[in-house]
C-alpha cells in the first residue's frame, strides 16, 4: 500500500515536472532570457560570501585605488575595499529594496483600487482626488521631501515609497475594476447573492492581478533606479553599507584615476533592469496584448 | 476660441489640486525635524532674537494660521523668504527656473529626435534583427541610472575628449545649448526608450488600418506613407506617455542638475533639504507640482494640434 502510494506520488511528480518543463519551453524567448539573468543575479547575491574572499565593509589601506587584477577583478576603492565584493553584496540590498518598494505598495494599492472601483461612492471620489494630488507631484521630489523629514536611511526610503508608490496600482486596479464590474460573470456572482467581499476577492481580484504584475516588472526597475538615485544623492542607503548607487557616488571623485569604482555597479543596475524588463515584456506577450507594458 | 475656453477650464480644474499640493507640502514641512531658526542662527542667538525671528517668519502662529498666511502670500506671488539665502523664495525660483525648463525642453527635444527615426525604423523592420536591436537597446538605456550615465558622459566627452563643458549652463542661448548638451542627452536617453516603445506599437497598429492599405494601393512609397500618414496618427499615444512621465522627468532633472552642477530648481531643492530651508522647500514643492500640471495641460492641448479630429471638451 505504502509502495503503491509512493509510486503514485513519483508518477505525479514526474508528470508535474514534465508539464513544468513543457510550459517553460513554451515561454517566449525574452521571458526565458530575463528569468535566467535574474536567477544568476539572485545566485550571485545569495552566494556572495562563497564567491569572494574579501570583506565588503572593511578595507585595506595598503591597497587603495588598485586597478583591476587577478586578486581584485574590478579593482579597489579609495578605502582599499574590493569593488567586485561590494557590488556582489550590494545586489542583496538593491534587490531587496526594489522588490519590497514595488510589491508592498502593489498589494494595498491594488486592493484599495479594486474595492473603491467596485463599491464607488464618496470614499472613491475622495481617494481619487488624493491620488490626483499625489500624481501631480514629481515622484522623486515627493520622496526626497519625505526622506528629508524622516532623515536618510533605508527605513525612510521604505516609508516614503509606501506613502506614494501605491497610487499607480490603485488607479490601475480601479480602472480595470470599472471595466469588469459590468461583465457577465460578475453580474452572475451578484445575481447569486454573493457578498461584495467574496465577489471582490474571489472573482475580481484574480482577474485583475495579471495587469498589475506585468506593470510591476517595469516598476521594480524604476524603484531600483530610485533607491540608487537617492543613495547617490546621500539620502538613501548610508555608507559603509554596499549599495549600487552609493558605490557610484563614492567613486565619483575618483573618475579620472579609478574609473572602475563607479563603472561596475552601474552595469549591475543595467543588467538587473534588463532582466526585469525582459521578464515583463515576456509576460506581457504571453498573457496577450491587453497587458501592454510601460517598459 | 475653443482652445482658450478649454485652457481656462483646465486652469480652473487645477485649483483644487493646487490647494491639495500646498496643503500636503505645508503639512510635510511641519514634520521636518530641527528648528529652522536654530539652524539659521547656528544655535548662538539669544532667546529674544530667536523669538523676534520666529515672529518675523510667522513661526509663532498656529499651524493653520501659518498655512493661511502662506496661501495668501502665495496668491500675491510671495512664497516666503529663504532662511538660508535671505532672499524671497519667488526670486530664487525665478532665477533657477530657466536652467530647469531649458534642460527639460532640451532633453525632451533630444528624446523626440531619437524616438521618431528609431520608431519608424523599428516598425518598418518589425521582428527583424534591427527591430530587436532597437528594443534591447531601449531596455538597456531605460535601466541605465541617469546619474551613472551623466558621470560616464562627463568622463568621456568632458574630461577625456574635452568636447563639452562638465558644469554650469553657459551664457546666451547658444551657450546654454552647448553647456546643457550632455545633461540633456542623459535625460533624452532615459526618456527615449519609453517613447520608442509606445510609438512603435502605435505605428504597427495604424499600419494595419484601411486608409493605409488605400495609400499603399495608390502606389505611394512606404517611407512617404510612414511619415505622412502613419506617424501623425501615431503621435497621440506617444504624447500621452510623455505627459504621464513628466513627473519622472522632472525628478530626473533633480539628479542630473546635481551631477552636472546646473544652477536649477533641482539643485536648489537638494541644497534646501540639506540645510532644512523649509520656506524654500515648500515653495519648490509647489513650483514642481505646478510645472507638472502645466506640462500635462500642454500635452492635452497638443492633441488638437496633432489631430484636428480631437474635440477639446
Amino acid at each position: 500500500m505504502t509502495v503503491a502510494a509512493d509510486n503514485t506520488s513519483d508518477v505525479e511528480r514526474v508528470l508535474r515536472r514534465h508539464s513544468a518543463l513543457r510550459s517553460i519551453r513554451r515561454w517566449p524567448i525574452n521571458l526565458r532570457i530575463g528569468t535566467v539573468i535574474l536567477a544568476i543575479i539572485v545566485l550571485l547575491a545569495v552566494f556572495a560570501p562563497v564567491l569572494t574572499p574579501h570583506n565588503p565593509i572593511v578595507g585595506n589601506f595598503q591597497a587603495t585605488l588598485l586597478p583591476p587584477s587577478w586578486a581584485h577583478p574590478m579593482g579597489t576603492d579609495e578605502l582599499g575595499r574590493d569593488v567586485w565584493t561590494r557590488t556582489l553584496y550590494a545586489a542583496r540590498t538593491d534587490l531587496q529594496l526594489g522588490l519590497i518598494m514595488t510589491y508592498v505598495p502593489l498589494a494595498y494599492g491594488l486592493m484599495l483600487g479594486v474595492i473603491v472601483g467596485f463599491l464607488g461612492g464618496w470614499f472613491d471620489r475622495l481617494l481619487m482626488r488624493l491620488v490626483d494630488i499625489a500624481i501631480a507631484f514629481p515622484f522623486l521630489v515627493l520622496i526626497i521631501v519625505i526622506v528629508a523629514i524622516l532623515g536618510p536611511g533605508i527605513k525612510s526610503m521604505y516609508i516614503a515609497v509606501f506613502c506614494v508608490g501605491w497610487t499607480m496600482y490603485c488607479r490601475l486596479g480601479r480602472a480595470d475594476m470599472l471595466v469588469i464590474r459590468e461583465q457577465e460573470y460578475l453580474l452572475a456572482a451578484r445575481a447569486l447573492g454573493f457578498g461584495s467581499w467574496r465577489i471582490i476577492f474571489r472573482h475580481a481580484l484574480p482577474n485583475l492581478l495579471a495587469a498589475s504584475l506585468v506593470f510591476s516588472m517595469a516598476d521594480v526597475v524604476l524603484n531600483i533606479l530610485l533607491a540608487s538615485s537617492l543613495s547617490f544623492l546621500g539620502m538613501g542607503v548610508q555608507p559603509p553599507t554596499p549599495e549600487w548607487g552609493a558605490i557610484v557616488a563614492e567613486g565619483r571623485n575618483f573618475m579620472l584615476q579609478a574609473w572602475w569604482i563607479s563603472t561596475l555597479p552601474g552595469i549591475a543596475i543595467i543588467v538587473t533592469g534588463l532582466g526585469f524588463s525582459l521578464v515583463g515584456v515576456g509576460l506581457a506577450s504571453m498573457l496577450g496584448r491587453r497587458y501592454v507594458q510601460t517598459l | 476660441m475653443r482652445v482658450i475656453g478649454y485652457t481656462v477650464r483646465r486652469l480652473v480644474e487645477m485649483i483644487p489640486v493646487l490647494v491639495g499640493i500646498t496643503l500636503v507640502a505645508f503639512l510635510f514641512m511641519q514634520l521636518l525635524p530641527g528648528d529652522p531658526i536654530t539652524i539659521l542662527t547656528g544655535g548662538k542667538a539669544s532667546p529674544q532674537t530667536i523669538a523676534a525671528l520666529r515672529a518675523e517668519y510667522g513661526l509663532n502662529k498656529p499651524v493653520y494660521m501659518q498655512y493661511l498666511f502662506f496661501v495668501r502670500n502665495a496668491l500675491h506671488g510671495n512664497l516666503g523668504t529663504s532662511i538660508l539665502q535671505q532672499v524671497p523664495v519667488a526670486q530664487l525660483v525665478l532665477q533657477r527656473v530657466g536652467p530647469t525648463v531649458f534642460l527639460l525642453s532640451y532633453g525632451t527635444l533630444i528624446a523626440v529626435l531619437l524616438t521618431v527615426p528609431l520608431s519608424i525604423l523599428s516598425a518598418m523592420r518589425a521582428d527583424r534583427p534591427i527591430d530587436h536591436g532597437i528594443r534591447i537597446g531601449g531596455m538597456v538605456t531605460f535601466a541605465m541610472p541617469s546619474f551613472w550615465l551623466g558621470l560616464l558622459l562627463i568622463l568621456l566627452f568632458g574630461l577625456k575628449l574635452h568636447w563639452f563643458p562638465i558644469a554650469g549652463w553657459g551664457e546666451g542661448f547658444l551657450g546654454h545649448l552647448y553647456y546643457l548638451f550632455l545633461p540633456s542627452l542623459a535625460i533624452g536617453l532615459f526618456l527615449a526608450p519609453m517613447l520608442v516603445q509606445s510609438l512603435r506599437s502605435s505605428l504597427l497598429e495604424i499600419t494595419e488600418a484601411e486608409y493605409i492599405e488605400a495609400a499603399r494601393a495608390k502606389g505611394l512609397k512606404p517611407t512617404r506613407i510612414m511619415v505622412k500618414h502613419v506617424l501623425r496618427n501615431a503621435l497621440i499615444p506617444t504624447v500621452t506617455i510623455l505627459g504621464v512621465n513628466i513627473g519622472w522627468l522632472v525628478g530626473g532633472t533633480v539628479v542630473i542638475e546635481t551631477v552636472f552642477s546646473i544652477p536649477g530648481l533641482g539643485q536648489l531643492l537638494i541644497q534646501s533639504v540639506l540645510y532644512r530651508d523649509y520656506p524654500t522647500i515648500i515653495g519648490l514643492v509647489i513650483v514642481f507640482g505646478f510645472l507638472v500640471m502645466v506640462v500635462n495641460m500642454l500635452a492635452d492641448l497638443s492633441y488638437a494640434a496633432i489631430d484636428p479630429r480631437v474635440e477639446l471638451g
